[in-house]
C-alpha cells in the first residue's frame, strides 16, 4: 500500500518542472484542488471551535449574551459535582457500548470475512448489515418504543412465559434503553472497518496456523486477532467519539431522564447560556480529542483504507 | 470443499440474530403504522386501516412535514452535489505531496470525530454574532458538509489506494494533458466509487440532526421535524411518517446500490473504456 504523500515523488508533474514534486507548481495546484475542502473545514469547523474557545469566556444574563474575559464558565463547571457526575456517566455510556459493540461487531465480521465462502454473498451480507447506517437515526430509536415500552412487545412476551408477573419499567427511559440504542445504531462502525482489515489478511496465513497444529481458537487468538488490531482501532475511535458527543440517544432514550456531557450543552442552549454551554463544550472537545490522539497512536488511519 | 463446522452454525446464528436485531424494531413500527383509527402506539393492533397515513396528507395534522421533506431533499442534493465535487479535488489533491496536506488530513479526521453539537453551536454562534441569517441553505449546508466530506475524503483514499498509476503514465505518453488525462482516464475508472460518495453525501445530509439543530433556522429539515412530533404527538401517525422516510431512504439506496452494480457489469463486460474518450 502506498503512502498518500509517501516516498515516491508524485507522477502529476505536467503542471510543474520535472525535477519537481516539493516544487512550487505542484504544491499550488494540490493546493488549488484542496481549496473547496480547506474552504469548508476553516468556515465550519476551525471557526466553529474558535468561536466557541472564544465564547467560553464571555458573560450571560438571562437573555443575551456580551463580550468578556472571565473564567466564572470555568470555575462554575469545574466547581459543580454535577458535572463530574455527568462526565462520569458519559464515560460510562461509552465504555459499556465499546465492549458490546466490539464483541459483537468483531463477530459478525469474522462470520463474514472467515466463513462466507461466495464472495457475492459476502457483498450481499456485508450490504444487509450497512444499510440501516443510511437511514434515519431518529426513526431507528423511535422504533423501539413499541418494543420496550410497558406494553411492548418484550414486556408481553416475558409475561406470557410467565417469567415476570409485573411489566418491567427499567426496559424504555433507562440506562439499559440507551446503550441498546447506543448499540444497535453504533455497532456498524465497529463491523465496517474490522471486516476491512479481515478481509486483507493473507488467507495462507491461517493455513500456515492450521498445518502447524492450532486450533481454531487458537488462530483466532494469535493470527487474527493481532492482524485486526488496525480495524478494531478505527472502530472504537468511531465508536467512542459518536457515543461521546452524543445528546439526542441519551435524551430520547431516558425520556430525559439521564444526562450525559451533549445534554448538559443541549440543555445550556437551550436556556440560552451560551458562554456556559461553550465552556462545557471546549471540556468536552478537549477531552475527545486526548482520547483520539491516545488511540491514533495505535493506528495509521490512511493505510488502512 | 471441506464440511461445514460446528462454529459456522453457532456464528451464523449469531449473524442472523445480529440482523433482527438491526431490522426487527423498524419492521415493527412498519407494521405498527397500519394501526386501525383507535389503535395505539404499541400492539394489540387495532384493526388495520391506512388512516395514519392518510392524516398525514392532512398538513394541519402534523405541522408543515411535507415543506420539511422538500427542504431536507433539496439540501440532500445540494450536498451530495458538493460532497463529490469537493471529495474528488481533495482526493486528486492529497496525491501530491502539497505543503500542509498532513494538516488537511487532521482537520478531516477531526470534523469526523468531534461532537456534531459543537460544529451546530460553534456555526449558530458566528451566524449570530455577525449577523447573518440562519438558514438551512447557508449554515445548514456548511454544518452538514463538515460531517459528509470526511467520508467522501475516506472513500477516496481508500480508491486511490488501489488506483493503477500505469493508467495515466499511458495517457500521458501519449500526450494527453493533465486535465484530459483527468477527465477521460481518472474519472471514468473512479466512477463506481463516486456513486459511493454520492450515497454518503445524500443519505447522510437527509438523516442529519445534531449539526442541523441551531444552523436550520426558522424552517425545519425532516429529522428536526420529526424529532419535534417525538415530543408532542402520542399517535401511530409517527410510525407512519417514519415508515414513508425509511421506505424512502431504502428506495434512494437501492437506486444508487443498483447504479453501481450495472456500472460494474457493463465494465466487465466492456473492459474500461479509459482513454477512449480522446
Amino acid at each position: 500500500m502506498t503512502d498518500l504523500t509517501g516516498d515516491t515523488p508524485p507522477p502529476e508533474t505536467t503542471a510543474a518542472p520535472k525535477r519537481a514534486g516539493h516544487g512550487l507548481g505542484a504544491n499550488l495546484l494540490g493546493w488549488l484542488q484542496a481549496a473547496p475542502l480547506t474552504v469548508i473545514l476553516v468556515g465550519f469547523l476551525v471557526a466553529p471551535i474558535i468561536m466557541i474557545v472564544i465564547v467560553s469566556f464571555w458573560g450571560a444574563t438571562e437573555f443575551s449574551i456580551y463580550p468578556a474575559f472571565q473564567f466564572d464558565n470555568y470555575e462554575f463547571l469545574f466547581g459543580s459535582p454535577v458535572t463530574y457526575r455527568v462526565f462520569l456517566a458519559t464515560f460510562k455510556y461509552a465504555l459499556i457500548t465499546w465492549a458490546l459493540t466490539l464483541c459483537i461487531g468483531f463477530t459478525v465480521a469474522y462470520f463474514l470475512a472467515f466463513h462466507v465462502r461466495s464472495q457475492t454473498m459476502q457483498i450481499a451480507l456485508f450490504l444487509l448489515c450497512t444499510i440501516p447506517f443510511w437511514t434515519s437515526n431518529i426513526i431507528r430509536m423511535i422504533s423501539w418504543i413499541p418494543f420496550l415500552g410497558r406494553n411492548g412487545i418484550a414486556n408481553q412476551t416475558l409475561q406470557d412465559w410467565g417469567l415476570i408477573d409485573a411489566p418491567l419499567e427499567w426496559l424504555l427511559y433507562s440506562d439499559f434503553s440507551v446503550i441498546l440504542a447506543f448499540v444497535h445504531l453504533y455497532t456498524l462502525f465497529m463491523v465496517v472497518p474490522i471486516f476491512n482489515t479481515m478481509m486483507r489478511i493473507d488467507k495462507s496465513l491461517l493455513e500456515a496456523a492450521r498445518d502447524n497444529g492450532a486450533s481454531g481458537l487458537q488462530t483466532l487468538r494469535h493470527v487474527i486477532l493481532p492482524l485486526t488490531k488496525p480495524g478494531i482501532m478505527i472502530g472504537t475511535i468511531f465508536v467512542v467519539t459518536l457515543v461521546m458527543g452524543d445528546f439526542i440517544t441519551v435524551r430520547f432514550m431516558s425520556g430525559s431522564q439521564k444526562a450525559n456531557v451533549g445534554r448538559l450543552i443541549s440543555n445550556d442552549i437551550a436556556l440560552l447560556q451560551y458562554p456556559s454551554a461553550a465552556a462545557t463544550a471546549v471540556v468536552l472537545l478537549a477531552t475527545v480529542l486526548i482520547i483520539i490522539a491516545v488511540l491514533l497512536r495505535f493506528v495509521n488511519i490512511r493505510k488502512e483504507l | 470443499m471441506e464440511k461445514r463446522t460446528t462454529s459456522f452454525y453457532v456464528l451464523a446464528a449469531f449473524f442472523g440474530l445480529f440482523v433482527l436485531f438491526l431490522y426487527g424494531p423498524t419492521i415493527t413500527i412498519g407494521i405498527l403504522s397500519f394501526q386501525g383509527p383507535q389503535g395505539g402506539l404499541t400492539f394489540p393492533m387495532n384493526g388495520v386501516s391506512l388512516h395514519w397515513f392518510r392524516d398525514l396528507f392532512q398538513e394541519q395534522a402534523v405541522g408543515d412535514i411535507w415543506g420539511a421533506f422538500r427542504r431536507s431533499l433539496a439540501l440532500g442534493l445540494m450536498v451530495m452535489v458538493s460532497t463529490v465535487v469537493i471529495s474528488v479535488m481533495a482526493g486528486l489533491a492529497f496525491r501530491k505531496r502539497f505543503k500542509g496536506s498532513g494538516v488537511l488530513f487532521y482537520l478531516a479526521i477531526t470534523s469526523l470525530v468531534i461532537p456534531s453539537i459543537l460544529i451546530s453551536l460553534g456555526v449558530g454562534l458566528i451566524f449570530n454574532q455577525l449577523g447573518f441569517k440562519i438558514h438551512w441553505a447557508t449554515s445548514g449546508f456548511g454544518s452538514q458538509l463538515t460531517w459528509t466530506l470526511p467520508f467522501g475524503l475516506l472513500i477516496m483514499f481508500a480508491v486511490f489506494n488501489r488506483f493503477d498509476r500505469s493508467y495515466e503514465e499511458a495517457a500521458r505518453d501519449q500526450g494527453a494533458t493533465a486535465w484530459q488525462t483527468i477527465r477521460h482516464v481518472v474519472l471514468p475508472i473512479i466512477a463506481p466509487s463516486l456513486i459511493g460518495v454520492a450515497l454518503f453525501g445524500f443519505t447522510l445530509s437527509y438523516d442529519e440532526f445534531a449539526r442541523t439543530l441551531l444552523t436550520s433556522g426558522s424552517y425545519n429539515t425532516l429529522p428536526l421535524e420529526i424529532f419535534g412530533m417525538t415530543t408532542n404527538v402520542t399517535t401511530p401517525v409517527i410510525y407512519a411518517l417514519g415508515t414513508l422516510t425509511t421506505l424512502f431512504s431504502l428506495l434512494i439506496i437501492g437506486a444508487f446500490l443498483l447504479a453501481a452494480w450495472i456500472m460494474g457489469k457493463r465494465r466487465a463486460r466492456a473492459g474500461s473504456d479509459a482513454g477512449q474518450g480522446v
